[in-house]
């Protein structure tokens, strides 16, 4: 329940953030919800000796429309992608999921750069962010780059986030109007972390599956793209028969880590499941 | 020892100053320093909402906050609820309808959901349901507490109310 004593600094912009990042290098982390950062920080799993909270960096937050693009402010709260309307209306997968992630109070609290930058397999919003083609704009003293959500995750609590760097802004492409998409979660209760899920997006043309996305959460060491089982369902009718070959492609990459959720065959199996009922509920949703 | 810092912030309309290590937790600033001890303590891992305040207009985990990140904020707690010595809606249902036992959660509930009834002055069971998933309760069983939850909404929305309790009905018959 208690930290171990650290310095707090809260920076009032982005360039004085990076400052103190460089200042304290790797005795320092970046505070943003801290509903991920705090909790293992009370149980003494990260002792870090400087704080930088950007909670108070107005420019890191918001939702908003730029071309074909929806920008969204890394330290935008759970609770705030529920609201927006822009959401809602552009990008409904990104709501969907995150009412299905932890409990209202800690939506209020944490944010989609932390959720994303955590590397937690656990987290949904890596998955999420796979299968809507996002990428993250990473600021450092050096500038800006931007790199892509499918290959950002390197292993469990490990990112291409280097030393140095913030998370500023999740760029998402908005999605064509007719993409059927679903986020199916297998949980032990609410506010849970997966036993299993798959995001699922999709996209039909003459009756055929045009573009697809399948991506699994929490069966792996990061959140797993299943390009076997989306290569499988190209060009092809969603029908039964292509959606059990489509489950056991994707059951076929999962390698997840026995615990209190499950074993292997367990988390597996559900995964297929999971992957199963969101390729049906895409397809309900999936207009040509 | 790291360096101690004042932290400014308004306590259920109270101007509030403390001084705090950067590590300490708002839930134990309220309770150690400010001696509001109605939001408790329930686990260490951010689960069971029983230390939730309202802070600058949401429902927060004050275990998982630090009070430095409190600087300025309007906070509100369970002690601020009630005015002039009459109960809030929301507490007022929790008594009519049964809607806790041993009292631990109670605090925690009373705040949560005096937000929800914010955001939603009518929601349906579910909504209340899955609004309030944050706050565990080991003694109701949650059914009393959606009552009182609908109780103080329909109070709020100035609606005529009456417990569905069978026996505090007769009690305020009378």
């Amino acid at each position: 329940m208690i930290p171990r004593p650290f310095e707090y600094h809260a920076p009032r912009s982005l360039s004085e953030a990076i400052a103190l990042l460089n200042e304290h290098g790797d005795t320092a982390k970046l505070l943003a919800g801290g509903h991920s950062l705090l909790p293992m920080m009370k149980l003494r799993f990260a002792e870090p000796g400087h704080l930088i909270d950007l909670g108070k960096l107005a420019e890191l937050k918001g939702i908003r429309e730029a071309g074909n693009e929806i920008r969204i402010g890394a330290m935008t709260t759970e609770n705030e992608l529920i609201w927006s309307t822009l959401l809602q209306k552009k990008c409904p997968l990104l709501v969907e999921g995150a009412r299905q992630i932890s409990d209202p109070q800690v939506r209020y609290r944490g944010t989609i750069g932390g959720d994303i930058s955590h590397g937690d397999p656990g987290n949904d919003h890596p998955t999420l962010m796979i299968a809507l083609d996002a990428s993250f704009v990473l600021a450092s003293e050096h500038g800006e780059r931007v790199v892509p959500a499918d290959g950002f995750f390197l292993g469990t609590y490990m990112t291409q986030l280097g030393a140095g760097e913030i998370m500023t802004e999740i760029r998402i492409p908005v999605p064509a109007p007719g993409t059927g998409y679903c986020y199916a979660k297998l949980k032990r209760k609410t506010g849970d972390f997966a036993t299993a899920a798959t995001a699922v997006t999709l996209r039909l043309q003459g009756g055929k599956v045009s573009d697809v996305r399948i991506v699994l959460t929490n069966v792996g060491q990061t959140a797993l793209r299943a390009s076997g089982a989306e290569q499988s369902l190209l060009g092809k009718p969603l029908d039964e028969a292509a959606i059990d070959e489509a489950a056991r492609l994707a059951m076929s990459i999962c390698e997840p880590a026995e615990d209190l959720r499950g074993d292997i065959e367990y988390k597996t199996a559900m995964a297929g499941e999971m992957t199963r009922r969101a390729l049906r509920t895409a397809l309900t949703g999936a207009t040509q | 020892m790291s360096k101690k810092v004042m932290v400014s912030f308004r306590l259920n309309g109270t101007q509030t100053d403390v001084v705090v290590e950067p590590r300490e937790l708002l839930i134990h600033t309220l309770r150690e320093k400010c001696l509001h001890t109605g939001p408790h303590i329930g686990c260490e891992t951010s689960h069971c909402g029983a230390c939730t305040v309202d802070v600058n207009g949401m429902s927060a985990k004050s275990c998982t906050l630090l009070t430095v990140q409190a600087d300025e904020a309007e906070l509100l707690t369970v002690e601020g609820l009630a005015k002039g010595g009459e109960l809030h809606a929301l507490q007022e249902g929790f008594m009519q309808e049964h809607g806790l036992q041993c009292g631990f959660c109670t605090p925690g509930m009373l705040t949560r959901a005096y937000r929800l009834l914010q955001e939603n002055p009518n929601p349906s069971e579910e909504e209340i349901r899955y609004w309030m998933a944050g706050n565990l309760c080991r003694c109701t069983g949650y059914q009393n507490i959606v009552k009182a939850v609908q109780y103080a909404a329909a109070r709020l929305r100035g609606e005529a109310v009456e417990t569905s309790h069978p026996l505090m009905a007769e009690v305020s018959a009378h």
